[in-house]
């Protein structure tokens, strides 16, 4: 049974349904070293994908990724717009326009996911962003890691951001102060990681 | 935890209502293209031939950005959610809207969202042979050390910044000029905060950050970011000089230059608190020689109802004294 643009609608509101749920405490996070709207631009964002990824019908996987990313992008613009925006057009740019994929295949999603992270927001690892939990679960992925160890690649990364000082993004102003803190992004990112790995 | 309270209908439709309002109270000033109700637009800033100057950034920082578009001052800007960059549709369609062929400049606070979504604009105009650069502001001394200026956020002295390049863009100089210009007028100006309490996000209604009772932190953020330390409130003029301090030092001016100061709201302190800072301010620029050209007291940058103020001061010559004089007429915000 291969994963169809059905599942990848289904696939876009349960992640949709996870960040409503976890808005305050994403929020909150953001709130010791940040502005404290990391939840809302990730609900707003991930509502907007969702609803984009649902109302286009008779597409392909890539179209349906475009659609997700444009929806996402010009609902919330802030940080995890172009980095979403961008991480979900090289998810479709690697699918291209077919209308199933092998399940395994999702873990070249992955890969294609943080690539695009990486490419717009310039982040190298160990700088305490969402990048922390988004490559070591794309390496674990690339290497054939079961579905298991690529989100437990992924909390790991988003747990070690909490002893990381920020250097890019709107904490690195807070220099040694950002210690003790989880990245907020760092932690959605394992909710959509977890939810991916969860259609294997 | 309770609710903090807002006059507003719901969260999500904060910010578009807020837009209606403005519209329909600056008719005179401000205009929208149709399908992009998040660029807004000077009725009579833009033109053949003139560089056009677009702004933006977040909204909660009222009037900051939309107030200072008009004539003389920013042709346009493109509004994000609150404290949210906007994404790049609005920036283009506000691009759009103000090219006179001279080219477009950017401008906005540098946070990384923001660079992201205007950079992204910027290579889709530039796909349509429209050329846009960028001129970041990175007034906030607080918030990185001198030798990393060019990290620094872009606050309250925004309102000079963007003022000196408008002024510039409506004198018909060329994109390299204005663009010179602006990166003079952000490079000669100092601000530095204090917060007393925190804001709250129309979405979550709930502070967004900790700040006991007695406390105040020196150098936060218009988003709440935490500052450079945290401490038991002193009085105002102790505030003033500790800010003044960290000012005069980095700006090292000679006896006799002069200076435009603005002492900024960052939402709730009122005018009687800005201006009790504002004597200690004028009393430590005479100290060290320096004469006011022009000066702003009251909420020009805001971080919706925060309580907290801060100071900017930009070190003139004779070229920012001429920008700042230049007369602007907008929404918010007038030189005649």
């Amino acid at each position: 049974m291969g994963i169809t643009v059905k599942d990848f609608q289904s696939l876009f509101n349960d992640i949709a349904d996870q960040m409503a749920a976890e808005r305050d405490n994403l929020c909150a996070l953001d709130g010791a070293i940040g502005d404290a709207d990391h939840g809302i631009a990730m609900e707003q964002g991930m509502k907007a994908a969702a609803k984009a990824a649902n109302e286009v019908d008779d597409v392909n996987m890539q179209e349906l990724f475009n659609a997700a990313a444009i929806g996402f992008l010009n609902a919330v613009g802030a940080s995890s717009g172009p980095l979403y925006a961008t991480a979900f057009m090289r998810a479709g740019k690697f699918t291209g326009p077919v209308t199933c994929i092998p399940p395994d295949d999702l873990r070249h999603v992955i890969v294609a996911m943080a690539d695009g992270i990486q490419h717009r927001g310039k982040a190298e690892p160990g700088q305490k962003t969402m990048l922390d939990a988004w490559r070591p679960a794309a390496e674990t992925a690339a290497n054939g890691g079961p579905s298991s160890e690529i989100v437990s690649a992924a909390k790991a990364g988003a747990e070690a951001t909490r002893d990381m000082i920020a250097t890019l993004g709107r904490a690195a102003r807070l220099g040694k102060r950002s210690i003790g803190h989880p990245d907020p992004g760092a932690v959605s990112s394992v909710f959509i990681i977890s939810k991916i790995c969860e259609r294997f | 935890m309770e609710l903090t309270q807002k006059l507003i209908n719901t969260g999500e439709g904060a910010v578009d209502e807020m837009l209606t309002g403005v519209l329909a109270a600056h008719a005179d000033h401000l205009w929208r293209p149709d399908g992009s109700p998040r660029s807004v637009i000077a009725k009579n800033g833009p033109r053949q031939n003139k560089v056009g100057l677009v702004i933006g950034g977040g909204s909660g920082h009222e009037p900051t950005f939309l107030g200072f578009v008009g004539n003389g001052l920013a042709d346009a800007a493109a509004i994000g959610n609150v404290f949210a960059s906007p994404p790049p549709q609005p920036i283009i369609d506000a691009a759009k809207a103000v090219d006179g062929g001279a080219g477009i400049l950017f401008m906005y606070g540098n946070y990384a969202g923001d660079v992201m979504n205007f950079d992204m604009a910027a290579e889709m105009l530039e796909l349509e042979g429209i050329e846009a650069r960028t001129v970041l502001t990175t007034d906030d001394i607080a918030s990185a050390p001198c030798d990393k200026a060019d990290t620094r956020r872009g606050v309250a002295g925004n309102v000079f910044i963007f003022k000196a390049a408008g002024a510039a863009a409506d004198l018909g100089l060329s994109l390299d000029d204005v663009e010179r210009v602006a990166r003079h007028a952000n490079a000669r100006t100092y601000t530095m905060g204090v917060a007393l309490s925190a804001c709250s996000l129309p979405h979550t209604r709930r502070p967004n950050f900790e700040l006991p009772a007695g406390e105040m932190e020196i150098g936060m953020g218009i988003h709440g970011e935490p500052g450079v330390r945290r401490g038991p409130l002193q009085n105002a003029n102790s505030v003033a000089d500790e800010i003044m301090d960290a000012i005069l030092e980095e700006m090292g001016p000679s006896s006799g230059d002069e200076v435009a100061v603005l002492v900024n709201s960052l939402g709730s302190t009122p005018l009687m608190e800005l201006y009790i800072l504002y004597a200690q301010v004028a009393e430590r620029l005479a100290e060290a020689g320096l004469k006011i050209h022009s000066n702003l007291v009251g909420p020009y940058c805001t971080s919706m109802e925060m309580a907290g103020a801060s100071i900017t001061v930009m070190h003139l010559d004779n070229e920012l004294k001429q920008m700042l004089d230049h007369p602007c007429d907008c929404a918010m915000f007038k030189v005649s």
